[in-house]
This record gives C-alpha cells, structure tokens and sequence, in this order.
C-alpha cells in the first residue's frame, strides 16, 4: 500500500476518529441529532483539521517539543478563530448554520490527536492529506449517526436542509403520524446508536478477518505443501 | 561526581532553555494573537454589515416593510435590560410611523424558562396594542421536539404554532387567558413539548403587558435616546 493510501484507508476506516479512536464524542454527541447538522459540524471540521495539520507541519520545525501541546492549542484556536470570523464576512448565509458549529470544533480532541499524532512528525502535503482523509472519516460517521438518530426519532430524513439549499426540503420518510421516538434525540440516543454503529465496525471487521483466515486454511488443504513433487503421481 | 563548576554550568543551562522556551511561546501568542486581530479588524466592517441585514431582515418577518415609510434604524430608542422583557443587556427598540403617525413598536425579549434555556424572541406590537406577530431568534430547544417555536423547523408550514399570535391583543384575548390550553388558557401547545410553548406564551404576554403600559412613553422619546423604566 502507498503511503497516501495508507492515510485514506486509516482516516476512513481503519484508525477512523470515532469508530476505532472514539475521539471528539463532546462534539459528536451533541451535534448529531439529525442528518443536517451533523453534516454541516463534519464538514467545518474536515476544513479546521486540513488548515491545523497544514499550519502545524509548517511550523513544526519551530516547535519545541517540551511546549508543543500549548502551541498546537494555540495554533488549532487562532486557525478556528480566523475561520469563524472569515465565514461571518465572506460566506454569511453559510456561517447562519455553519456558524454556531465552528467554535466547538476547538473542543473536538481529535484535531489536536492528529496533529501531535501525524502533522508533528510528517511533511506538508501528507499532513494536509492526513487532515482531509481524518475529516472525512469524521463525517461519514457523524452523517450516519445523524440520519439514524432523526430517522428513527423524528421519522424524517434531511429536515433543515433548506437552510443551506433553500430550494429542497426535508423529507418525511416514515408516515406522517408517526409519534416520533424521543430517546433517539436525547443524549442517551446518541451513545445507543454510536454502540451499535461501533459493533457493527466490529463485527465487519471480524468477519473480514475470518474470511480471511479461513481463506489460508482453504488454500493449505488444496495445496498442503504448495510443492508439486509432494503431489501424488 | 560533578563538579562545582559542572553544577554551575547545567544549572546556568537550565535557566537558558526555560527562557528560551518562555521566549518561543511568546512569540507563537504574539503571532498568532496579531493574525486574530488582523482577521478581526479586516472582517469587521462586513461582519457589523451581515449583522445588520440580518437584524433588518429579523424585523421584517414581524412588521413588512410596506406598513411604514420612516428609517427604522434611525427612529430607534436604546432600552436598559428591562425585567419584564427578560433582557440580560442593553437592546434597541424600532418605532415604525407611516406620515409621522404611529404604527408599531418592534422590540426583543426573552423566556428565561425555556426547555433548555433561554429563548430570544422579536415582536412587533402595534399602536392599539396588537401583537403584530412573534418569532424566535435564538433556542437551544430539543431538535424535532421542542423547536416547533421556530416555524423553520415547524412541520406545519401552512400554519406554523406561532403564528397563532398574529393579530392578538388583550383585547381579543384577556391577560389571564394568555397561556397554553394546558395552563388553562387560549394557546395551542404540542403534546410532549409544553415547556417550550409555555415560556414563549407567558413571555409575549409579559412583553406585551410591558409595551401597552409605555406605549405612549416610547413613541414620544426622541431618536437613540434611553428609555428609563421609572422617572426620575
């Protein structure tokens, strides 16, 4: 494996921020009580974690290893604060629900997790690639967490979305009636699904590797020696 | 063994690298500190702008623009944290007139007792003390459960809850009516979510006592003066 596809496979799946690290669940918990917003929360974040692993591997060579922590809480907090204030001027209908996410992003451990981890230790352009690839393995997870969350506790899928796309709209996906099921929007909602989204890894996982073995075990009974003059004649 | 001269030597070292250290920290906060600023000052004049069409905007969902023909913004008054509006800080008050005449008084206030904190809320009462119409600026409420307060996340576009206090005064509704059925008063409520309605009915109630009580007071004050609950 190439070490860029090494990054991706570790940032989406392998050493996934919250299925495998469960980094950053203060964000992730509160966030993700539908589709929408926990989307908009995941992409803020691919976009602080790539500017904090690219600002931090320029700078790496400056840092002291004795006070890095405070100079990466320093540098990830001025990153997140340029970024509120820039969105506010530049990009206003997009901070009105982006807005209130992008400073909680600074709670989320697992910007700094990457950036000691990876940004410290690696160039520029793995670092950033490292940020996006972190980031997206954020998002998909929080997106999933989102959609079953407002699914199976609000009975509607994407509600909030004219908010970014004024042109679409939410849509009611279990019938209308459907009196809704409180405990999958309150907190203790958000750690049943993540349990179960966490089995799942596992179990699919699991079987990957069972697949695998059993694949060995199949290959040594067809070929015990995997020698031809041990075959009979 | 080491020497005193050694001893003397590491100690001194000790002391450069800690200032050292002191010294590199400083310089990442006075960098990173100057590029805040920097962003601060540079974004400013867009931010105060955004902010400003976002307070116009907030009022025109409470009064349409068509109904006056003064410059609100202008024709403003600054009110101190007023308890029966349930404000923390200082906040603006907008007097919309239509040939000089008095139409309507457009101001915030708050609900302390929401679900999860405090509710923001805009109002527009007009001059024969109607509630032109009530929204809610800012909630923390469940999502899916208790925002229904906001009609942006209420499922019922057609008729959202809060529009049921358009149009209402205490003279349609006596004051002690003004409540959720489930207080005994005229306002629907959604099952399984009363808090929310009950903080934002009991607070435009308040704030709606409040305004028809200085009703004549706050259309007489000049322009950006400061309206004082009690005279001196």
């Amino acid at each position: 494996m190439s070490a860029y596809k090494e990054i991706a496979w570790n940032g989406i799946w392998k050493q996934n921020s919250i299925l495998a690290q469960l980094l950053g669940l203060c964000p992730l918990l509160a966030i993700s009580t539908n589709f929408v917003n926990a989307t908009s929360l995941g992409l803020a974040t691919i976009l602080v974690m790539m500017l904090s692993n690219f600002g931090i591997s320029a700078l790496r060579a400056f840092i002291p290893y004795e006070i890095r922590i405070p100079v990466f809480i320093l540098i990830i907090a001025a990153l997140v604060t340029v970024v509120d204030l820039l969105f506010n001027a530049f990009l206003h209908d997009m901070y009105l629900v982006l807005g209130i996410f992008i400073p909680l992003i600074v709670t989320n451990c697992i910007v700094l997790a990457r950036v000691e981890a990876f940004a410290a230790k690696n160039g520029l352009r793995a670092a950033t690639f490292d940020g996006l690839m972190m980031g997206i393995g954020f998002v998909w997870v929080i997106a999933l967490l989102g959609a079953v969350r407002e699914l199976v506790g609000q009975g509607t899928l994407f509600s909030g979305i004219e908010m970014i796309f004024p042109t679409l709209s939410g849509i009611q996906v279990l019938p209308e009636g459907y009196p809704g099921f409180l405990i999958a929007i309150l907190p203790p909602g958000a750690f049943f699904v993540l349990g179960l989204l966490i089995a799942g890894r596992n179990w699919l996982d699991a079987r990957a590797n069972q697949r695998m073995r059993e694949q060995r075990i199949h290959h040594q009974a067809e070929h015990p020696t995997d020698h031809p003059s041990s075959a009979p004649a | 063994m080491s020497g005193p001269i050694e001893v003397a030597h590491r100690e001194s070292s000790v002391l450069r690298i800690s200032v050292r250290t002191a010294a590199i920290l400083l310089a990442f906060t006075l960098v990173f500190t100057a590029l805040m600023a920097g962003t601060y000052k540079a974004t400013e004049p867009m931010v105060a702008a955004s902010a400003l069409a976002e307070k116009l905007r907030l009022i025109g969902e409470v009064l349409p623009p068509g109904q006056y023909d003064n410059d609100l913004m202008a024709d403003a008054i600054t009110l101190p944290p007023v308890p029966a509006l349930a404000l923390d800080d200082e906040t603006r008050l907008w007097r919309a007139r239509r040939n000089g005449v008095p139409v309507a008084l457009v101001f915030e206030a708050a609900a302390r007792d929401g679900y999860s904190g405090r509710i923001g809320l805009i109002l527009a009462v007009n001059a024969n003390g109607r509630l032109l119409a009530l929204r809610v600026t800012s909630h923390k409420e469940t999502p899916g459960l208790g925002d229904y307060i906001d009609p942006k996340k209420d499922k019922n576009k057609a008729l959202p809850w809060i529009a049921q206090f358009s149009n209402m005064g205490f003279d349609s509704v006596p004051p002690k009516k003004w409540r959720v059925k489930k207080d005994g008063g005229r306002f629907d409520q959604m099952s399984g979510a009363t808090i929310s309605a009950r903080a934002v009915t009991n607070a435009s109630g308040r704030a709606l006592a409040w305004a028809m009580e200085n009703r004549d007071k706050l259309f007489a004050l000049p322009p950006n003066s400061r309206f004082e609950e009690k005279e001196p």
